[in-house]
């Protein structure tokens, strides 16, 4: 579990992926844990198509701003492989941890045949060289086997708090689920997040590292 | 999660436009209107959210203007009352705000202008604070989150205590970021609202002058209240080498500076949540015990300009000081700061270098990336209502073949202006003003002008400002055609009801006022179109665009995707048939997916044919109809 103060995570993906949701969620879980918090959402063009962004500031003395500096994230949770890539060409650091989906939202350019997206191997390549540890999730095939695509932020929630890379236990967590949701709702959220968990937790085995 | 939901004391995550919003529960609100405008439409919205429970009247006003004439009825009749708009709302509501400033309130009336610098949800970017000088009228500037609902609160009892407006000045980065904040008791309005005036012409502007008069007493009283604001504070050396005077979200930005640089020895920081009138006494003090002063603030320099006007005054006392900020060139005047920026700028004015910053990191992550990265240009979602009605729309004009051309408004449409919406949209100023230009365009005739003129406006902007330029059309017999285009929401700012959708802020049903029906009161041509009948609505438009003079309307009627994705079930399975589809060979020069331009429909480069994205098609079954081979396919 990391100890810096404050923790910068930055919470990125498409319009329409949930991004907003994913920070209030641990946003509102670090609160009751008793921590500091100030999430900066950039989503003007949230459910359409465009480049979102939230910066969450997690500190035990004080609240910051709302906007992390250039360099300076210490995780990036990544909803969409080359949203995670250009986030992390601005606000990373040799020290940063990156955890993202592995499933690409297609740009307009590249829908259209107008451009190329890179492939999931030469995104992996970069993201390893920016930082201090990549960790690439198929989240979106996870929540695709459940029935419900649109789950694959809460299964990343799940990779990120399994990988040890947030101030918050599991059981934190699911409290704020179950203060939040309820019913079918609830118990497809807490599904995703479980198997989110065990994605990282799978990964760590397999590696034999351990973090947190 | 409502504003309600925690108990006093406890610390809860608060968006700054739901802080403000719980600020005015716990001052006893029993009022509050606006029209929704990003960035301010939750602080209304979560106070419908609750309005049953805290027994308090919520509504969504047709427009600004409306919304603050109602809040200070409100007011005058003794109920504390809260107005929210955005920062071009403003520009709506200032004709009644410049008349109210005289004559004055009675309850607290607190009106939150919500900026939004470099426009991120904005036809522009401007910088409201200069009204409150212009108006004569205490302007607050919170900074954090815990300060824009305590604020708030105290707005309403300095807005009791002068008998004005109070305006509270936030921006986005305020309104809509998160933070913790600490809750205090909610307060329920009293139950006694009843008009009754204390003196003669109490709320007219009997005696103008007189009225200017007390309205410069009511400055000083707020200035003196401004003294000894809780809102205002320094943290620094007793005599800084730099000086940053700051408000709103500069601040956290500047604390942030000035740490990372390790500045905290040498640099200090006011931090000003008055902001006019200024506390003077208080802002000499500080500015005598240094000689250099950056001035950090979002867009204008309304605060480094009022600075300097108090340092002219005090000119014999105070000695030399030099200012930087958005005049020195050292912060950008346009577009939103950055803790980055005001690094820059502290380095820049100390002559230091930036210790923060790894170039090394920063070239080699922009080398492996630039390639890799596309821009994400916003667009119409899958199945939007807009795609196929702009298409509509471009064949139309083509067909008609005069040079006409499209007069744009405020909305999801305004994006017709790019390639989503066909390059369609030629002119975007105000809500309304596509109505209003056609009002011109389409009187030009007897100077030469044959082209045809089209406008467009939403349901929602239609009521809000295109109705006056309609009547106006009518009387005055210009020639156009308005396309309203109806998606049954307030879609760009949050799904908002309205005066068409027959439900009340609160989500009771209300009165659904008739838009046909209004236009054909004023004896207008009015025709109705389901905009996925792109045949039907190029036939409509076509015919209306041809008819002889004065104003005529197409109602391009269907659901917004978003609003029919969560009520309805997707009317196709649309799929392409691979045999059919003849890809770059067949002569359309990709219609499908070059220029339709639909999420839903992707161009599979490795098999040098259409597809449909099934996460991500809505089944609206448009596109079968634009693809020339018949490749799509829809079924039931």
């Amino acid at each position: 579990m990391k100890e810096k103060d404050p923790l910068n995570v930055i919470v990125t993906g498409v319009g329409g992926q949930g991004n907003v949701l994913v920070s209030q969620f641990i946003g509102r879980a670090l609160v009751r844990a008793g921590y500091r918090v100030t999430i900066g959402e950039t989503y003007g063009a949230s459910q359409r198509g465009g480049a979102v962004m939230s910066h969450l500031r997690i500190s035990r003395q004080a609240q910051y701003g709302p906007l992390i500096p250039s360099g300076q994230a210490d995780v990036i949770l990544g909803l969409e492989p080359v949203e995670t890539l250009r986030v992390l060409a601005q606000y990373g650091n040799p020290a940063v941890t990156v955890i993202t989906n592995s499933r690409p939202v297609y740009p307009l350019s590249v829908a259209i045949g107008a451009a190329r997206y890179p492939t999931v191997e030469e995104i992996m390549t970069v993201l390893e060289e920016l930082s201090a540890s990549a960790w690439l999730i198929n989240a979106t095939d996870v929540a695709v086997e459940m029935g419900a695509p649109i789950l694959a932020n809460i299964v990343m929630v799940g990779a990120l708090v399994g990988a040890g890379l947030l101030p918050l236990g599991p059981e934190e967590v699911e409290l704020e689920f179950q203060e939040s949701l309820s019913g079918d709702r609830l118990e497809l959220n807490l599904k995703a997040f479980k198997r989110g968990l065990a994605e990282a937790k799978a990964r760590l085995r397999r590696s034999g590292s351990v973090s947190g | 999660m409502s504003i309600t939901a925690y108990e006093p004391g406890a610390s809860q995550l608060l968006m700054g436009n739901e802080a403000i919003a719980r600020g005015a529960l716990e001052a006893g609100l029993g009022f509050a209107s606006a029209y929704p405008g990003n960035p301010s439409s939750e602080i209304i919205g979560s106070l419908a959210e609750v309005a049953r429970e805290m027994d308090i009247y919520v509504e969504w006003s047709v427009n600004e203007k409306v919304a603050l004439e109602a809040a200070a009825a409100a007011s005058f009749a003794g109920v504390r009352a809260i107005v929210a708009m955005k920062q071009n709302g403003l520009n709506v509501a200032s004709d009644f705000l410049m008349n109210l400033n005289l004559t004055g309130t009675n309850a607290g009336l607190v009106l939150v202008i919500c900026d939004d610098p470099a426009g991120l949800s904005s036809t522009n970017e401007q910088d409201s604070r200069p009204v409150a000088k212009w108006a004569e009228l205490p302007l607050l500037e919170p900074a954090t989150f815990q300060e824009a609902k305590d604020m708030t609160k105290w707005a309403f009892e300095l807005s009791e205590k002068i008998k004005n407006v109070c305006l509270i000045r936030s921006v986005t980065r305020v309104s809509h970021a998160r933070g913790d904040v600490r809750l205090a008791e909610l307060t329920p309005p009293g139950r006694s609202a009843r008009f009754a005036p204390t003196m003669l012409g109490q709320f007219t502007p009997l005696l103008v002058t007189l009225k200017h008069n007390m309205l410069h007493q009511k400055v000083k009283q707020t200035k003196e209240a401004f003294e000894t604001s809780e809102f205002n504070w320094y943290t620094g050396p007793e005599k800084p080498e730099l000086l940053i005077v700051t408000c709103g979200s500069g601040w956290y930005y500047s604390l942030e500076a000035v740490r990372t640089l390790a500045l905290e020895e040498s640099v200090g920081i006011l931090k000003l949540g008055t902001t006019w009138p200024l506390p003077e006494k208080l802002v000499l003090e500080h500015l005598a015990r240094t000689d250099k002063v950056l001035v950090v603030e979002e867009v204008d320099p309304f605060l480094e300009g009022n600075l300097k006007e108090l340092v002219g005054d005090a000119f014999s006392s105070l000695g030399p000081l030099t200012f930087y900020g958005k005049r020195s060139g050292h912060l950008p005047t346009i577009g939103e700061l950055d803790p980055d920026r005001v690094m820059s700028a502290i380095s820049t004015v100390l002559g230091r270098e930036r210790t923060d910053i790894d170039a090394e990191y920063a070239k080699k992550g922009q080398d492996l990336t630039q390639s890799m990265v596309q821009n994400r240009m916003v667009g119409f979602c899958a199945g939007c209502p807009h795609r196929a009605t702009f298409w509509s729309i471009k064949n139309a004009l083509k067909l008609d073949g005069r040079g006409g051309f499209v007069a744009g408004d405020i909305g999801c449409y305004t994006m017709a202006l790019g390639p989503s919406g066909f390059f369609q949209i030629k002119t975007v100023q105000s809500m309304g003003s596509g109505a209003g230009l056609a009002c011109g365009f389409g009187n030009l005739g007897r100077l030469g002008f044959g082209q045809p003129v089209l406008a467009v406006c939403g349901d929602s902007t239609f009521f809000h400002a295109a109705i006056p330029a309609l009547i106006n059309g009518v009387y005055n017999q210009a020639n156009f055609t308005l396309l309203i285009l109806d998606n049954s929401a307030t879609a760009m700012t949050g799904f908002q009801p309205h005066a068409g959708t027959g439900a009340s802020a609160l989500g009771e049903p209300a009165p659904n006022v008739d838009i046909e029906g209004l236009c054909r009161s004023l004896g207008i041509r009015v025709e109705v179109t389901d905009p996925f009948d792109l045949q039907d609505t190029t036939e409509k438009l076509l015919d209306l665009m041809q008819r002889d003079g004065g104003v005529r309307v197409l109602i391009s009627r269907r659901k917004c995707a978003l609003v029919r994705a969560k009520t309805e079930k997707a009317a196709y399975k649309v799929r392409v048939d691979s045999e059919k589809c003849r890809g770059e060979a067949c002569g359309c020069a990709r219609l499908c997916t070059r220029v339709f331009q639909c999420p839903g429909l992707v161009w599979d480069s490795e098999h040098q044919k259409a597809k449909i994205d099934e996460v991500i098609c809505s089944g609206c079954g448009v596109c079968a109809d634009i693809c020339p081979a018949s490749a799509i396919i829809r079924e039931a």
